[in-house]
């Protein structure tokens, strides 16, 4: 098959791609440029490209570098920044996969000939009797991608392979060396790829600040409204977050409980005020069929978070067992099982 | 060592204004100072004084292709180097009480923009057909101009600049300004002792007259040596003006390509012009779409430069490479990722055109089979992309 790798410059997709190469397929890699901002750090850096074009010497194939900038500002940053002026918390990452990766890249490997992609994601797709196909969890628990992938459609999925879904990620690595990869002992990249900073919190300040206005908030005590101090950007507020909203001193661990920006106000409270019995969500999008209201699922908010027990309703899904807030904009995760089945939008 | 002999590959390589092929003379003419004659030219023994009586001769032949004198030529490592020297040489000798402005054209090659960008340069506009808008040049210049710098052909669209007209406006409205001339895309296909005369700094190149890579000079002529000052700084080579160990093999190399390119240089043009036609005019004749030409204004044989709407120019050079043609578009950046043009930006073309548009280049080992190869390579392409 003529697979078309995308390759980031790390040990995951290098060993996506050697896989492929080494069950004889013939593979061309690809990394794509995304962010042509001053960050030369994450998934896009020069150093990176580098690596991939490297590996991809190494195992004999062809490597490509594609210029997806305006497409990633326009898809990505542009609306990572309007959704923190909003005060919503986005997940640049997903919005990058549906975008990027399994958009503007699939579409280009669909028009230079290629049959399939390939990334090196930690989860995998199934193909059905019914000639559908399944997205499912990965082998290692602890490196389980899928919630990334979780707003991948069945067009997506026909042309998808994740050959490492698989392996463990100890596996991956030692495939690596063996096969005497460049790669083989990066670490992984963790921050958002844009911002240039190894302290998340600063980097994405002074990357918004540069970008939207940020406003002074005031922090407030649920129960009694009494005032608790000030932060500087209110906009940079997270639900759950209970540090860097000056509350050190109030003798118990305050957590943030709802961030109010019309009256740049931050309400603070315990950690049980945190509970809510359900998400309300929005922008659904289904891996196949859509599912049937009251249908029984699992949902996951984060990455590596729990798999919590709930049910679909007309406005989301109602929670088997109160959890934790979720900031608007994250995004949710259905699972039947270990089988990726929907994604939505926390609303507003 | 993987020997590649790319007269058996099916293919065509319209990438010219790139590089070029080493001509197999010129290799000849470079060999005895890569295997034999290895003495450092400064120094005073006979093998020294051999070496450097072949530099000295190599300094008069590319002079005289030039219209420079000897000691007007000062060889450098590259193109970009030779643009950087005029740019960055004018700007640091200038002095409090003499003219300041850095002027160059928005349609110059990075080697002029960059440096220009560091010193604070303005830019000079240019036409939609890619050629320098001479009204507003005229508006811009005063008796406080240092440096102007237009390009004598452009390398990416190949529109001719009319460098004698912008001398005559330079010199009447800004008379303590020097011009330069980024001649390196011009090298092939003018007669630069005509085309720059008169012009105080003139850059050129080896690698793009089937000489060497690695070899660029820069001409300070005369009446400009006050004006502008040596970057390059350590031993006394080329009079002072670029210090370092000569690269003799590749400069007796550029001196062999020039004198070869000089002498069939009318023969090429024709030739060349006529394969462009033929090129242009396969494409005109196909019934699927439109493929427009960037500019009809004067332009030098060896480029056809091509918008293809809602085509993306990466798209289609990989679809081309698949077919082995090589072709390039707008410039590389460091990780390898085509940026738009900046060219085609400033020619006022929007950033979709300026993502959908390639440039085909020819020159002097291209055939009439590898035109024809690569128009029906450059069909299919776009049919399979458009499908």
């Amino acid at each position: 098959m003529r697979i078309l790798v995308a390759m980031s410059g790390g040990v995951d997709s290098s060993v996506a791609a050697a896989l492929l190469v080494d069950a004889g397929h013939e593979v061309v890699g690809a990394t794509m440029k995304l962010w042509g901002g001053a960050g030369d750090s994450g998934c896009c850096s020069v150093a990176d490209v580098a690596d991939a074009r490297r590996v991809a010497d190494h195992l004999g194939i062809d490597h490509h570098v594609f210029n997806f900038t305006e497409s990633f500002n326009a898809h990505v940053v542009d609306p990572y920044v309007e959704a923190h002026r909003q005060g919503a918390t986005p997940n640049p990452c997903i919005e990058c996969n549906r975008h990027l990766k399994f958009d503007a890249f699939l579409d280009r490997a669909r028009r230079l000939g290629f049959e399939a992609i390939a990334t090196g994601h930690y989860a995998r797709v199934i193909a059905k009797e019914d000639g559908h196909f399944a997205l499912t969890r990965g082998e290692d628990p602890k490196k389980d991608q899928s919630y990334v992938l979780s707003m991948l459609t069945q067009e997506q999925l026909r042309h998808l392979l994740l050959p490492i879904g698989e392996m463990e990620k100890s596996a991956t690595r030692e495939y690596a060396r063996s096969r005497g990869l460049r790669t083989a002992e990066k670490p992984e990249s963790q921050e958002v790829c844009f911002i240039a900073s190894h302290t998340k919190g600063v980097g994405r300040g002074s990357f918004l600040q540069e970008r939207i206005a940020l406003h002074a908030g005031t922090v407030i005590e649920r129960e009694s409204g009494v005032k608790q101090g000030e932060v500087p950007a209110i906009e940079l507020v997270t639900i759950g977050q209970r540090r860097g909203i000056g509350t050190a001193n109030s003798g118990r661990p305050r957590y943030v409980v709802d961030v109010d920006l019309a009256r740049r106000q931050v309400i603070v409270g315990d950690q049980d005020d945190l509970l809510v019995d359900g998400y309300e969500i929005n922008s659904w999008t289904f891996v196949d069929a859509p599912l049937a209201m009251g249908a029984e699922v699992l949902v996951q908010a984060s990455a590596h978070g729990r798999a919590l027990p709930a049910r679909l309703t007309p406005l989301g899904v109602t929670l088997h067992a109160p959890s934790r807030r979720i900031a608007p904009g994250q995004i949710v995760a259905c699972y039947l099982g270990d089988h990726v089945v929907a994604s939505g939008v926390i609303a507003r | 060592m993987v020997v590649i002999d790319s007269s058996r590959l099916e293919g065509a390589y319209l990438d010219h204004a790139a590089t070029t092929p080493v001509d197999p003379e010129v290799v000849e003419a470079m060999l005895p100072y890569l295997q034999g004659h290895y003495a450092n030219p400064s120094g005073i023994y006979r093998s020294a004084r051999e070496v450097r009586r072949s530099l000295d001769e190599a300094h008069e032949s590319v002079a005289q292709a030039l219209g420079a004198r000897p000691e007007e030529l000062v060889f450098t490592g590259s193109g970009t180097e030779a643009d950087n020297f005029a740019v960055i040489g004018v700007a640091n000798a200038r002095t409090t009480d003499g003219p300041t402005r850095l002027l160059v054209s928005a349609i110059e090659h990075h080697a002029v923009l960059r440096p220009a960008e560091e010193l604070g340069a303005e830019l000079l506009a240019v036409t939609p057909e890619g050629v320098l808008d001479l009204v507003a040049l005229q508006a811009v210049l005063d008796e406080r101009v240092a440096l102007v710098s237009v390009m004598a052909v452009n390398n990416e669209v190949g529109t001719e600049q009319p460098i004698a007209t912008i001398r005559e406006l330079v010199r009447a409205h800004s008379p303590e300004a020097l011009l330069h001339t980024d001649a390196i895309q011009a090298l092939p296909w003018y007669d630069l002792a005509e085309l720059t005369a008169g012009c105080d700094l003139v850059s050129v190149s080896a690698h793009k007259v089937g000489g060497p890579k690695g070899v660029g000079a820069l001409v300070v002529r005369e009446q400009a040596r006050t004006r502008c000052t040596p970057v390059m700084l350590g031993g006394q080579q080329e009079r002072g003006w670029r210090a370092g160990t000569e690269n003799v093999a590749g400069i007796i190399g550029f001196a062999a390509a020039l004198a070869r390119t000089v002498e069939r240089r009318a023969a090429t043009i024709v030739r060349v012009a006529a394969l462009r036609d033929r090129l242009i005019a396969r494409i005109d004749a196909h019934p699927g779409g439109v493929i427009e030409l960037t500019t009809r204004a004067h332009r030098h044989p060896g480029i056809a430069h091509l918008h293809i709407p809602g085509i993306d120019q990466e798209e289609l050079l990989l679809a081309l490479d698949a077919r082995g043609v090589a072709a390039s578009a707008g410039s590389a950046c460091a990780s390898g990722a085509l940026d738009p043009s900046h060219v085609l930006l400033a020619m006022g073309r929007s950033l979709a055109v300026a993502r959908s548009s390639i440039r085909l280049s020819l020159g002097t080992t291209t055939t009439v089979d590898e035109v024809e190869y690569a128009a029906t390579a450059l069909l299919s392409a776009v049919d399979q992309l458009r499908a």
